[in-house]
Order: C-alpha cells, then sequence, then structure tokens
C-alpha cells in the first residue's frame, strides 16, 4: 500500500459516528439517571440491528441497581490463583468459554510441563533482541514484579505461570526514552509440542518503551504476558500471533497501569489454526490511559478469539478499545467480547469499545460482544458499537460493473477496512509486515 | 464512433418455480450520441436488459449476441465490459464497507484506463464533477453508498459516469424516486457528458417525465421481454397520452 493510498482512506470508518448498520449503546455525562434509564431500555429493547445477514451479536449492559444478577456477572468476580488445582477444565457451559473449541484446544487444558528434548532442544525458542536501555533478565516464580499484575485466571494461564521456572523479564528504567522497540522473536518448533510461557514487560517510573512479540512457527503454547507499566510511563505492545496453520496458543495479557500510565496494547492475529488471546487491563491509579487495537483476519478452519477485559478502578482513566477483523473461507470463526467494568469508585471514566468485522466468503463466522457494566453514575462517557459487514456478490458485481477486477476488488475493500488500524501502529516495519501479510491472505482466497 | 448492437437477445433467470424466460429476442442498436428511451411497464425486463448487458451473474444468455465496436461482449468478464466502454448506472447502488468514494473513483478509473490518472488534475477533476453534481466535498471521504439518501446514491452514479467516461451509458431507471431538483441535477449531468464525449445512452424508465429533462434521439417500448415498437420523441408522447395498455394488450 503507498502512503496517498493511506491517506485517501483516512478515517474511513471512525469510532463515535454511529450508523445504521451498528448496534451501539452507551451512556455519557454525569446525570446517572437519565443515562441508566436510556441503558436499560436499551438493554431491554436489545438495540441490535441487522447486519447483512452476518450470524451476531449479543450484547450486556448491567447498572447499578440490578442486584443478584449484576453481582453474579460481574466480569471483576472471576476467581484469581497461582494453584492450578484450583481451576477446572474449561467446559462449553462456562460463559468465557461458551464460544472456544474445547476439543480443538483440549492439549492445552492438560496440566503438561514444556516439552524440553534436550539441552538445545526446546518447543519454543526465543530470540530477544533489546535496545539499549531495555534490560533483559529472568525471573522465578513469585520474584517481584512477575505475579503482581498477573494472577491467573483460568487453568491454562495457571499451568503457564506454574510450568515456566524462568520468565523473561524486559524492563525500561526509570525515565529511559527508548525509541527502538525490543523484540522478542517467539519461535514454535513443533505443532505437537508443548511450550508454557510467561513473560513481564515493563516500564518503570516515566520511562517510553515499545515491546514487540512476535509469534511463529508452530507449538501448543500457553502463554502469559504481564505488563507492569509504571507511574507516567507509556509502554506500547504489539503482540503478532503469525503462527502456521496448526499452532494452538491461548495467552493472557495482563496490565496494571501507575498512575497517569499509557499502555498502548496491539493484538494482529493472523496465524494459527486456533489462538485466543485474553487481554486484561487494570486502571487502578488515576488518570492512567489504555488504548486496545487489534486487527485479525481468519481463514477457512481458523478460530480466532479476543478477549478484552478493562476494569476501570480508580478515578479520571481512559480506555479506548478498536478491534477489526475479517473472516474469508469455510469455517473461519472470529469472537470477540469486549467487557468493560466501571466500578464505583472510577469516577470521570471515558471508555469507548468498537468491534467490526468484515465477512469476505460464505460460511465465514463472526461473533461480537460487548459487555458495559457501569457502577457509578458520575462518569465522562461510555460506549460501545459492534457491527459485522458482509462483502457479497452484490458487492462484487458493483465494483467489477466499473472496471476493477475481481482481487483487486477484494483488496480495495479489505485495505479500506483495516487502514485506519494499520496506520495506528508506529513501528514501520511492521505496518509493512501487515499490509504484506493481507495481500497474501487474500491472494490465497482467490486460489 | 462507438456502436452497440443487440441482436436477438435472450436470457433466463432462475426462479424458485423454475427457469424463467425474460429477455425474448432483444434487437437494439445504440450509436455514440444517441440516446435511446426504453420505456416499458413494470416486469417487462428492462432491467434484465440492462444486467444482462452488463454480465452479472445471475441472468444467464440464452441466445442472441451483443457486440460493442464489433467486439463480442458475451464473451467478457463483468470488469472486462467495464473496461471495453460500457457503463451501467444501477437503479439500487449496494453500499460497499470500508471504501471510500474517493478511493472507489481512483481505482475504477485506474482499472478503466489502464494506468492511474495523474493526481493532481484527477483531484481537480473530481472536485469539480462533484461540484456539477451539487455533492459536498465531504463525500469523497465517506463509503461509497453507506448511508447515502436516494438522491445521493444516483448522483452518485452520474459522477463515476462522468468521471469513467464510457462511449455507452446504460441508466437503469437512474430517475425512479427522485424528487425534481435532483432530476434536474442527474439529467444535466447526463447532458454533460453527452456533450463532452459523444456518449451513447440507453435510458431505461417507467416514467415520461426525465423525457422533458434529456431528449431522446428514438424511443423504444419495451414489452414481455422485447421491443414491441420503435419510433422517434413523438412515441414517448403518445406513451404519455395512452399509457402501455395497448402493448400489454398486444402482448397476452
Amino acid at each position: 500500500m503507498t502512503t496517498s493510498d493511506m491517506t485517501d482512506v483516512t478515517g474511513a470508518e471512525s469510532a463515535g459516528d454511529p450508523r445504521a448498520n451498528e448496534a451501539a449503546g452507551g451512556a455519557a455525562g454525569v446525570a446517572p439517571v437519565p443515562a441508566q434509564q436510556e441503558l436499560s431500555e436499551a438493554a431491554a429493547d436489545g438495540p441490535v440491528t441487522d447486519h447483512s445477514g452476518a450470524e451476531l451479536e449479543s450484547e450486556g449492559i448491567a447498572l447499578p441497581g440490578d442486584g443478584a444478577k449484576a453481582e453474579k456477572t460481574t466480569r471483576a468476580h472471576r476467581p484469581r490463583s497461582f494453584e492450578v488445582s484450583d481451576f477446572e477444565r474449561p467446559t462449553s457451559k462456562q460463559e468465557e468459554w461458551r464460544f472456544t473449541p474445547l476439543r480443538v484446544l483440549a492439549p492445552l487444558f492438560e496440566d503438561a510441563e514444556t516439552d524440553v528434548r534436550g539441552e538445545d532442544d526446546h518447543p519454543v525458542t526465543y530470540d530477544v533482541d533489546t535496545p539499549e536501555g531495555v534490560e533483559a533478565s529472568t525471573l522465578a516464580p513469585g520474584e517481584a514484579p512477575r505475579g503482581t499484575a498477573l494472577v491467573p485466571e483460568d487453568i491454562v494461564s495457571a499451568v503457564a505461570s506454574a510450568r515456566c521456572a524462568d520468565a523473561l523479564h524486559l524492563r525500561a528504567g526509570r525515565n529511559a526514552e527508548i525509541a527502538e522497540p525490543a523484540r522478542v522473536t517467539i519461535t514454535g518448533q513443533g505443532a505437537e509440542r508443548r511450550g508454557n510461557a510467561h513473560i513481564v514487560l515493563e516500564t518503570e517510573e516515566s520511562a517510553v518503551a515499545t515491546y514487540v512479540l512476535d509469534h511463529r512457527g508452530s507449538a501448543q503454547m500457553a502463554e502469559n504476558v504481564e505488563l507492569i507499566v509504571g507511574a507516567n510511563s507509556s509502554m506500547t505492545v504489539i503482540a503478532l500471533q503469525d503462527w502456521d496453520d496448526d499452532a494452538l496458543h491461548i495467552t493472557t495479557h495482563h496490565a496494571k497501569l501507575g498512575r497517569d500510565a499509557r499502555l498502548k496494547h496491539i493484538v494482529v492475529s493472523l496465524g494459527g489454526r486456533a489462538v485466543r488471546v485474553d487481554v486484561i487491563g487494570e486502571l487502578v491509579e488515576p488518570g492512567a490511559e489504555i488504548e486496545n487495537l487489534g486487527l485479525y483476519f481468519a481463514d477457512a478452519d481458523q478460530y480466532l478469539e479476543h478477549r478484552l477485559f478493562v476494569d476501570h478502578a480508580a478515578p479520571r482513566c481512559t480506555s479506548n478499545s478498536t478491534y477489526k477483523g475479517a473472516l474469508q473461507g469455510k469455517g473461519a470463526r472470529s469472537v470477540w467480547v469486549g467487557d468493560v467494568l466501571i466500578r464505583k469508585e472510577a469516577e470521570g471514566t471515558n471508555t469507548y469499545e468498537l468491534n467490526r468485522n468484515l465477512v469476505l466468503t460464505d460460511g465465514a463466522r463472526a461473533d461480537s460482544v460487548p459487555n458495559l457494566e457501569i457502577e457509578t453514575g458520575e462518569i465522562e462517557g461510555a460506549g460501545h458499537a459492534a457491527a459485522t459487514g458482509r462483502f457479497d456478490d452484490e458487492q462484487l458485481f458493483y465494483l467489477r460493473a466499473r472496471g476493477i477486477p475481481e482481487l483487486e476488488a477484494r483488496r480495495l475493500v479489505v485495505r479500506g477496512f483495516f487502514a485506519e488500524l494499520i496506520q495506528q501502529i508506529d513501528v514501520p516495519e511492521i505496518r509493512e509486515h501487515l499490509t504484506a501479510s493481507i495481500e497474501t491472505e487474500l491472494e490465497r482466497s482467490m486460489n | 464512433m462507438s456502436i452497440l448492437e443487440i441482436k436477438d437477445l435472450h436470457a433466463t433467470v432462475e426462479t424458485p418455480e423454475g427457469t424463467k424466460e425474460i429477455l425474448k429476442g432483444v434487437d437494439l442498436t445504440i450509436k455514440g450520441g444517441e440516446t435511446h428511451a426504453i420505456m416499458g411497464p413494470n416486469g417487462s425486463g428492462k432491467s434484465t436488459l440492462a444486467y444482462s448487458i452488463a454480465g452479472h451473474p445471475k441472468y444467464e444468455i440464452t441466445g442472441g449476441s451483443v457486440m460493442l465496436d464489433g467486439e463480442d461482449v458475451l464473451e467478457m468478464s463483468v470488469d472486462e465490459r467495464a473496461r471495453a466502454g460500457l457503463f451501467l448506472a444501477m437503479q439500487y447502488p449496494v453500499e460497499v464497507p470500508g471504501v471510500t468514494v474517493s478511493n472507489f473513483l481512483r481505482t475504477a478509473k485506474t482499472a478503466v484506463s489502464g494506468q492511474a490518472p495523474a493526481l493532481r488534475t484527477w483531484v481537480k477533476d473530481v472536485k469539480s464533477a462533484m461540484a456539477d453534481l451539487k455533492m459536498d466535498e465531504a463525500f469523497a471521504d465517506r463509503n461509497v453508498n453507506e448511508g447515502f439518501s436516494g438522491g445521493e446514491k444516483k448522483r452518485h452514479e452520474i459522477l463515476q459516469m462522468e468521471l469513467l467516461k464510457p462511449s455507452i451509458a446504460i441508466l437503469d431507471e437512474t430517475d425512479s424516486g427522485l424528487d425534481v431538483d435532483a432530476l434536474r441535477i442527474v439529467s444535466e449531468g447526463v447532458n454533460r457528458a453527452k456533450a463532452n464525449t459523444d456518449l451513447g445512452v440507453m435510458l431505461i424508465t417507467h416514467y415520461t417525465r426525465i423525457l422533458n429533462y434529456i431528449k431522446p434521439d428514438f424511443v423504444h417500448v419495451f414489452v414481455d421481454g422485447r421491443v414491441a415498437e420503435q419510433g422517434g420523441p413523438e412515441l414517448a408522447e403518445r406513451l404519455e397520452a395512452e399509457g402501455y395498455e395497448r402493448f400489454l394488450a398486444g402482448a397476452e
């Protein structure tokens, strides 16, 4: 894609621009009562509009005063523990696993050790490339700061934590401003081999750093990524799931932000047989900000799940989440769940989350579930939008009737769809890599 | 000068009740610079004729020929037809998610002319064509047809026609549902294209009103899948006075 291409499509889909074909909900301002009424009505009516045939969406909005139901469904009440025995094997009856193909991912629910077959024969290799100013070391279980942000919430995370003796720890020291990204290239050595990983990424007070985690090759990978974002620091994380077609991957990214800290968290999932990414962000000090960005492209028989949880537990924090996915081919499947909790003490919160899906062929399915729980009326704004559009034969005919060949027509649609997101990735080579990967995905669909 | 020759064209469509023949032997020749009004009652097959020429996969051509400047149109893919110089202004233009009008127009122009237009003149051309059609500049940044009103969609179709400069344009009920202002703006666009490029026009319409704005050279009455009668502009006046009943009775 050329620069002029990108400029041209700026703002193709801007958040907060409710269109006819999207489900949107929200509350704003410091007038709790009307806002609550509006939300209650919205929840009762189920303001979910049709999205041209794609199968979609449910949404939940829990409010103060919903009593027992709200108590029970509050996302924050999920148990956390380092003990593997505290967790049961997931079943599809559990809300947090109801979409996930449990049979496909079954190997990852085993409490299995890392499949090391010799000193130089690990199931997953880690190539760590750090710029000056980023220190790399390892942390044993319980060795701070490991475990100060991430306490496992499910069995996969608990096993990954328990079975990783030496977590990779990358740290940008106080006031360090590091322009070059630190990269960890994580390469699976075989689809039948189990890897357990725990990675701790840290920016100390007022530090600025970018971390790139690039997953390649194939493995059965249980992974935790713990993000410790110190006061007034700025951390960017780019997690690429660039796996081969047979990889299985379940990962939990758990961030804790200090006062006035900023986290830009970017997930790009293109590869793998089945990938599930949980992204948890805790806003526990005032003035902190999370920006969650995600891009995924699911092919035939590929499952990609992204679950976000932003926990607003302190005043005047901001969170924005934008995830976009394209799907093509029979059995292509994506799930996006966006939970936002605004706790009683989180006055002055501003939050917005958006998920858009583009279904390119028949036989693909995208689910999109935004959930907003609000325990205080004293907020700046809270909203969400989810929509799934289809690229169908009539659209293809329309573009072709203007002289545009089929592959070019698909490119046009998909590039335009992702352009806004790709522009927000600050590392040029990753932008280029992404653009090229999307081209490859498209060409694959044409053959 | 371009020439579109349709000879004994037959086309069918699959319906739940089985295969149905819609076009039953259409003969029609349109030359550059000429405007042919195709008038007929609903269900007579006017739109099927338009879509069959453009190559919509829903319709199967079972007989006859369509030639553009001696080239066999029916052998061409949809996009090849457009690149050969055919343009179909659709009655119900579809929304295309994620694609802005400006990106769409430039991609189409590049495809049709075989090379990217020179940026500076292109931007100027788009702006002036949009101004002529009373389209706000903000239009360029909106997604194709997404949230457009009926009138905006039709103006957007004419905008494409003016910029892509086809040799033969088929306007499929472009006038339907337009208020007088929009109809005038759209008609002016068609007349501009005719004046500037020797465009041949197949103007498909149900109503005679648009003929007050776009003067046809020939009028064809389309009934039951074929041209039932043809003549000059005076035929439109007769239709205005008498309606289609006379032709319908004949078709039974």
